[in-house]
């Protein structure tokens, strides 16, 4: 019994090693760093100076800056400011995005009504807002926050809009058939007909969200009012000349955003049984 | 009205489009569907055979004539005239269960200790026991239409519409779901009408072949299948199928060949495909 519940259990480690996924993503991360630290070397061994790489400090360099970094309060803070401005503008896109986007896909004077100006305002660039949302918001954290929230919420409620409208309308009419009110219509058929497109936006829009908050946080410059976050991490440690905590700043983005997106793929999973995304 | 009949369309015309583009898609089409029966609506392709779905099904309204069911006007969709889509119309985010017993439970009508054995008896009749629990892109083609087939059947409608419903199944599993849908057609009395675009299909079901013609839709001509049940598809090779199919299918190629007219090209193409044959 206990012996075959020990050999299942190692089996599992095995399969989990033996993985070919797992194995060639772990190769790929080995031999991109591997280039990069050669790259990176060359001139002192040979001589030459390899263009672009030569001048990025090396893995072992960055490993070593990290080693220090992550003892320091300060670069934990970062990361937690960072999250929670990610998820707090993220949470309200989703929030006001998909009611919105799905009121503009059933009914057809909300959407001629409300449609037009989106689309005038979508394409302005989150970014762009910074200085009104300055004027606007009480606070810095909050301006941050606004910006954030603007990067998500036009790719929700475009793939919430898109996605409902492109349900198949003869799931619309069966239901009809089989006696199904408007209400009934909207909970049982668009709603779930919506579900794919909701985390496509909210995966999409996840990733605009840290692209939007690192640059927010640069440029209304924490410190004073607000924490850092990782994106003043970076800037400052650009300010002070110091090269490998800048590329530490910008792995830990890169951490963070796969963890984001993880979550919500990992969200996607369990909600729709009936599909498997990506 | 005739109690053996279930429908009836009385000069039924529909068009679409704006008033400047419009195009007549139904035109004058009368047809009865008589109870307990077969009724089969072949015509060449896009000659309006969907439109006549909608409109039998209440998705559509007639601009002229009248439709009834029962007597009564069909005035918007109703589960008495349920239809089993061409493409499989099953919900993908609900189970096979989940799916039969969607109408019953979105009206309440069907106390649940009842429902939960007739959807169990329905899954058994189509064979889908072992995949109850099952989503829609996990069954394979021909059992997606079995499941679909179920949930109309729940419903108890008074006229079952099926929309090419074996259409983009291989030849195969077409031939196993033609043998299957008879049994079950044979087994207990329904009114049914079956749209279909292949004529051996309709001979072999049907106890009536209405021929439509090209669009707009009108009946060209209505056959009576004499051939005796319980049926089976070697009938197809007897001296009786193969006259029916050639009398139909000289209806059917005439009317074909109307899209075909009109411009020089097209008759070019055509003599050129003639004298090949």
């Amino acid at each position: 019994m206990t012996q075959s519940s020990k050999k299942e259990n190692g089996g599992i480690l095995k399969r989990i090693f033996s993985d070919l996924t797992l194995r060639r993503g772990v190769a790929s991360i080995l031999i991109f760093l591997t280039l990069w630290e050669i790259g990176f070397r060359f001139h002192e061994w040979f001589g030459v100076m390899v263009p672009f790489v030569g001048k990025i400090d090396a893995p072992t360099l960055v490993v070593a800056r990290w080693r220090e970094v992550v003892l320091q309060p300060g670069y934990w803070e970062s990361w937690y400011l960072s999250f929670g401005r990610v998820f707090f503008g993220f949470l309200v896109a989703q929030v006001i995005g998909i009611p919105f986007g799905l009121a503009m896909a059933v009914n057809k004077n909300f959407r001629g009504l409300f449609f037009p100006p989106f689309e005038i305002l979508r394409p302005i660039p989150p970014l762009a807002w910074v200085p009104a949302s300055i004027i606007f918001w009480p606070t810095t954290e909050l301006s941050i926050m606004f910006v954030t929230f603007l990067g998500a919420f036009y790719t929700v409620v475009i793939n919430v809009l898109g996605g409902a409208r492109s349900i198949d309308i003869q799931y619309l009419r069966a239901a009809q058939s089989m006696g199904a009110t408007r209400w009934d219509l909207f909970r049982k058929i668009i709603l779930p007909g919506t579900m794919p497109s909701i985390f496509i936006g909210a995966a999409v829009g996840m990733g605009i969200t840290w692209e939007v908050v690192l640059a927010a946080e640069m440029i209304s410059g924490g410190g004073q009012q607000s924490g850092g976050g990782l994106g003043f991490f970076i800037w400052s440690s650009y300010m002070g000349g110091v090269m490998d905590q800048v590329i530490v700043g910008m792995i830990s983005i890169g951490l963070a955003g796969y963890i984001s997106s993880s979550l919500i793929r990992y969200l996607g999973h369990i909600s729709m049984p009936w599909r498997r995304m990506f | 009205m005739n109690q053996s009949d279930v429908m009836i369309l009385e000069n039924v015309s529909k068009s679409f489009g704006e008033d400047w583009a419009r195009e007549s898609v139904v035109e004058n089409l009368s047809l009865t569907v008589k109870r307990d029966q077969l009724t089969a609506i072949v015509g060449p392709s896009g000659c309006g055979k969907s439109t006549i779905v909608n409109l039998l099904a209440g998705f559509e309204l007639p601009d002229e004539g009248r439709i009834t069911l029962e007597g009564k006007p069909v005035s918007g969709p109703s589960k008495d005239s349920l239809v089993v889509f061409q493409e499989t119309a099953l919900m993908p985010w609900l189970t096979t269960y989940q799916n039969v017993v969607f109408g019953p439970q979105l009206r309440g009508d069907m106390p649940k200790n009842e429902l939960k054995s007739a959807a169990e008896s329905i899954i058994d009749t189509v064979g889908l026991r072992e995949f109850r629990d099952k989503y829609p892109l996990q069954l394979s083609g021909g059992m997606q239409r079995r499941a679909e087939l179920a949930r109309a059947l729940i419903n108890q409608p008074l006229v079952m519409i099926m929309d090419e419903p074996f259409r983009g199944l291989d030849a195969m599993t077409r031939q196993l779901m033609q043998e299957f849908y008879l049994r079950l057609c044979e087994q207990e009395a329904r009114t049914n009408v079956f749209v279909t675009s292949e004529l051996e299909e309709a001979i072999i079901l049907a106890d009536s072949i209405v021929v439509l013609s090209n669009k707009p839709a009108s009946v060209r001509e209505m056959l009576q299948i004499d051939l005796p049940r319980p049926r089976n598809l070697d009938m197809l090779n007897s001296t009786e199928a193969y006259e029916y199919k050639r009398h139909a299918m000289e209806i059917l190629h005439e009317e074909a060949m109307k899209s075909f007219k009109g411009t020089d090209t097209n008759s070019d193409f055509l003599e050129a495909y003639s004298r090949r044959a």
